[in-house]
């Protein structure tokens, strides 16, 4: 049995044939029918397994060993802790990623918070303006954003600095990008969202009769709002503190882009040094174990808080929401959105755009200044960049389509509670979502890219690390999906005589088409920028365009770099355009 | 002075005109319902006089002080009204003691002093054993207490309720009832009611107010409303009756040209010359298989049909003589067979002329 469960494939196809005979064959097959069902279907579980197993749990364990081993000898030690602890430089690296992270979430959590309150709660106008802004400061890759604010807030030939110099005519520079609260103030403008998404939907599910009774009861709209409706959303607002606490202790390339040159190490910088020559994996793997641990430990507080009681809010009759009048303030809102909007996404932007355009960035906005030189080098002339598009698009398409097959699978095994262990596959399709990508990397840089497997620099080793790193997102739109189609449904295709895998075919997978293509893209595209575990992965061949765009920016033309950004974000652009438009407008930023 | 007063109250959305006119006063102590079927400005009303809706004509005055006038609304929050909604809103971050000292506490009370009211009032609504639960761990039944304690405990001038018992099934929808009309008798706090339900009005209310289509039709004690509605629409929304045609021609009382009495017989109203619109009520007849000796409104009759509901007959009877279909109830024991002639004999004060 074990060795059949390797051909997932084939077995799943062979599964589905019984299925559908057991329909059509009707009365003379009864008796032996039940128990032909169910062989295929534990050999689809065993191969389900299997292929989690592969993708999420051996890369850790295996971390987990040699983090214990020798280089070369394979022996039992300690040395690797002892190490990777030793020296106060990687401790530093290790208290500077804390101090980041809980810095770069305080800051996104005070741009964001009052967002979601306005677009949610209030008449504040121009919440369209603001949900657009919001998708794309989460859409921008974060380290465009970083090159970005390179452009507009280095010390010397900055934008807002030569302005400021011109205009005051002061020597020192008004802000200085390549500092530590520069550096969190970047990250956090492209993770805000998160915070937004969680607050947002959290108060959507308040009524309004909660913040009326406050009301009534003599508090004004103030005092409710701080006393009501704020402690109300508070698990959210700390649920995405913690996530983007996470993602930010995680990051690696804002780190890698500001912080490097601004001498300032974190626990992912520091990892990839520990990548260049000599390779020390044992080393990185006994590194990476506490990101791992914080990781885990605070999901699970996250988890803890947001099950505690007295949170979960009873809506129902009566439960309608309307307004909130916010009078003349409702402008002051609209100005913080607004200047949000300009710092995450509309500056950093205009002169990204203004520099894949220039000969010169530092020239301005000149005509004689103006060139395709950048795009023309970058697409025909230079000897990486097309193959690292291609390899983006296929990478990032195959990795979806692996992902979204496997979360179906499991989804609706787990959902549908067709199997005693079916929570076994569910958790195991929900763990990477603990494992930080960079840990992943290495995880699979250990398991796979040595011998026996002998994957590094192959296509093979990238396309199964960020299906692995992306399978939660595409098991929850499955499970979300899935539930969505009552079981009933299927079951009355079935009493009619269909299968279950006809049924499925037939009824219940147009109904998830679209939820499923939902989740399909949003894999490509978070695929399709993904570096933190790329960045570990990547041979002379399979470079990534999100790896290419990190080397580019060590060399320093960025014009260059700005025009390659320009590249990423147009296919983003495309993908997210059809995303809208054919599953919905808030396709990415739906909570799941 | 009444506590409150509606004079003339109106709201419009645009063109539409949900409440039109309303004019309406509150004794201090009095429990007025407001009841009328879906969509005819109930909720409207009562969030016009809690402040959350503006009015676009007419005022509220509470205590003789106008709180309420087009571009002149002061803020919920300054009311010292309170309100219990439909989802009854209690808030599920806080617990059941938490809840019930809000707004003792935007009152700047002592912590000692709200410690008590709270520990009194949670007496009061039976929930002293659950001032330390969060809502999520109470009962629909126990949540509603919450909202009556929460909305009690501050001593409101006019404490105002939003179909309050919607939510909950219909045994504990009796038992709130009689609680909501203990807990009025014994704190007298003003209260205006929003119901659909007419059980609900009767069984709580000193008055009651009909309303459709945004108009208050009639305001009456509740039994009064029922043996003499005034017009058409109470007379068909509370309980269920005859409406029928009728004329009065030289002082006589003619339906469908059977004579059932003349006009000047004791105990029937006052009866305008011509065409009359009369309620009779299927308890206001009473059916005889004998021939009632006494004077009195009788009428012969044959019995169409019947239905037995439990408590009583319901029989479907056709005045000799027109094409009539009178409903009328009777006692369980009284069974007769339909096909039967019978006499129908008519409680005079019990038959309301209605416009
Ligand atoms: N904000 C609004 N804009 C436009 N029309 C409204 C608005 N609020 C209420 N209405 C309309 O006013 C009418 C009265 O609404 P209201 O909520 O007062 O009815 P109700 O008597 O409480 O009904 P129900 O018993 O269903 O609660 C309805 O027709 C409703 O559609
Ligand atoms: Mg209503």
């Amino acid at each position: 049995m074990c060795r059949r469960s390797a051909r997932s494939g084939a077995n799943s196809l062979a599964f589905e044939d019984i299925g559908m005979s057991q329909g059509g064959a009707a009365a003379p097959a009864l008796r032996p029918s039940r128990f032909r069902l169910l062989e295929p279907a534990m050999l689809l579980w065993v191969a389900l397994i299997a292929a989690l197993l592969v993708l999420v749990a051996a890369p850790l364990v295996k971390m987990l060993l040699i983090s214990f081993e020798m280089q070369e000898t394979g022996e039992f030690t300690f040395q690797n802790y002892l190490t990777a602890y030793g020296r106060a430089r990687y401790l530093d690296a290790l208290r500077n990623s804390l101090l980041l992270g809980l810095l770069s979430a305080t800051i996104s959590t005070v741009i964001a918070v009052p967002m979601a309150w306005a677009v949610s709660r209030t008449d504040m106008p121009g919440k369209g303006f603001t949900w657009a802004v919001v998708l794309a400061a989460f859409v921008m890759p974060p380290y465009l954003g970083a090159i970005g604010w390179i452009l507009l807030a280095g010390p010397n030939s900055g934008w807002i600095n030569v302005v400021w110099r011109a205009v005051t005519g002061a020597t020192e520079p008004l802000v200085n990008i390549y500092t530590f609260t520069g550096m969190a103030f970047v990250i956090a403008m492209h993770s805000f969202p998160l915070v937004f998404i969680f607050v947002k939907s959290a108060l959507d599910l308040i009524s309004s009769e909660m913040e009326d009774a406050a009301n009534i009861l003599g508090a004004g709209t103030w005092v409710t709002m701080r006393k009501v409706t704020l402690p109300l959303v508070w698990p959210s607002i700390l649920g995405g503190f913690i996530l983007i606490f996470l993602e930010t202790i995680a990051l690696f390339g804002t780190p890698a882009i500001i912080g490097i040159p601004a001498r300032i190490n974190v626990v992912t910088t520091q990892l990839w040094q520990f990548f260049e020559d000599p390779v020390r994996v044992e080393v990185a793997a006994a590194f990476a174990i506490p990101l791992l641990l914080i990781t885990i430990a605070l999901i699970a507080v996250q988890k803890l808080m947001l099950n505690r009681k007295g949170f979960v809010s009873q809506t129902g009759k009566g439960g309608e929401r309307r307004e909130v009048k916010l009078g003349p303030w409702r402008w002051v809102l609209l100005g913080w959105c607004v200047s949000v909007a300009l710092l995450s996404v509309g500056k950093p932007l205009i002169v990204l755009l203004q520099a894949s355009f220039a000969k010169a960035w530092g020239r301005g906005f000149s005509l004689d200044n103006l060139t395709l030189r950048n795009y023309r080098f970058l697409l025909f002339e230079h000897d990486q960049a097309p193959q690292a598009v291609w390899n983006t698009l296929w990478f990032s398409a195959a990795s979806a389509t692996m992902a979204i097959i496997l979360a179906l699978l499991v989804a609706y095994i787990v959902v549908r509670k067709l199997m005693r262990f079916a929570g076994a596959l569910g958790f195991l399709a929900m763990a990477p979502f603990v494992i930080p990508g960079i840990v992943l990397a290495i995880g699979f840089y250990a398991a796979y890219a040595g011998p026996p497997m002998s994957l590094y620099g192959s296509a093979l080793l990238l396309i199964l690390a960020f299906t692995a790193r992306f399978l939660p997102i595409a098991y929850a739109s499955s499970q979300a999906a899935i539930r969505a189609v009552h079981p009933e449904m299927e079951e009355a295709a079935r009493i009619l005589g269909s299968g279950r895998l006809h049924a499925i075919r037939k009824i219940t997978a147009p109904l998830i088409k679209s939820s499923l293509l939902g989740g399909w893209l949003v894999v490509f595209i978070v695929a399709s920028r993904e570096l933190s575990a790329a960045i570990f992965l990547v041979g002379p061949r399979t470079r990534t365009m999100s790896v290419l765009l990190y080397d580019l920016t060590e060399q320093g033309n960025f014009e260059v770099v700005s025009a390659f950004g320009g590249i990423l974000l147009f296919i983003t652009m495309v993908i997210v355009g059809i995303g809208m438009k054919l599953v919905g407008r808030d396709f990415m930023l739906r909570r799941e | 002075m009444p506590r409150l007063v509606l004079s003339g109250l109106t709201k419009a959305y645009g063109k539409l005109t949900v409440v039109d006119r309303v004019d309406l006063s509150l004794e201090e102590g009095e429990f007025v319902s407001l009841l009328g079927p879906s969509g005819c400005g109930k909720t409207t009303t009562l969030r016009m006089i809690a402040g959350f809706v503006d009015p676009t004509g007419g005022s509220i005055q509470v205590d003789g002080s106008v709180l309420s006038a087009p571009g002149a609304v002061v803020p919920p929050e300054r009311r010292g009204m309170s309100m219990i909604f439909q989802s009854y809103a209690i808030w599920p971050n806080m617990t059941v003691a938490e809840n019930v000292a809000f707004g003792l506490k935007l009152r700047n009370l002592s912590s000692e002093d709200v410690r008590s009211r709270v520990r009194e009032i949670l007496d009061v609504v039976k929930l002293e054993n659950l001032a330390h639960r969060y809502p999520a761990e109470l009962s629909g039944g126990q949540q509603q207490r919450v909202a009556l304690a929460r909305a009690i405990v501050v001593k409101p001038s006019v404490l105002l309720l939003d179909e309050p018992l919607s939510n909950l099934d219909a045994n504990l929808r009796e038992e709130m009832r009689f609680e909501i009309r203990r807990l009025h008798d014994e704190f007298r706090i003003t209260t205006v009611y929003v119901t659909h339900d007419q059980g609900e009005a009767m069984a709580t209310s000193d008055r009651i107010a009909v309303m459709n289509a945004g108009r208050i039709e009639q305001i009456d004690a509740p039994h009064l409303l029922y043996t003499r509605p005034r017009t058409r629409f109470v007379a068909g929304f509370v309980g269920r009756t005859n409406l029928l045609e009728a004329q009065v021609e030289a002082g006589i009382l003619l339906l469908d040209g059977v004579s059932l009495g003349s006009a000047g017989q004791a105990g029937l109203p006052a009866l305008p010359h011509g065409e009359v619109l009369i309620s009779l009520r299927p308890q206001a007849m009473t059916i005889h298989e004998a021939a009632p000796t006494d004077a009195g409104l009788v009428l012969e009759a044959t019995i169409l049909g019947r239905t037995y509901l439990g408590e009583a007959w319901d029989y479907v009877v056709q005045p000799l003589g027109t094409g009539l279909k009178l409903r009328a109830a009777a006692q369980p024991l009284e069974a007769h067979d339909v096909g039967r002639r019978v006499w129908l004999r008519i409680d005079p004060r019990q038959l309301a002329v209605v416009a």
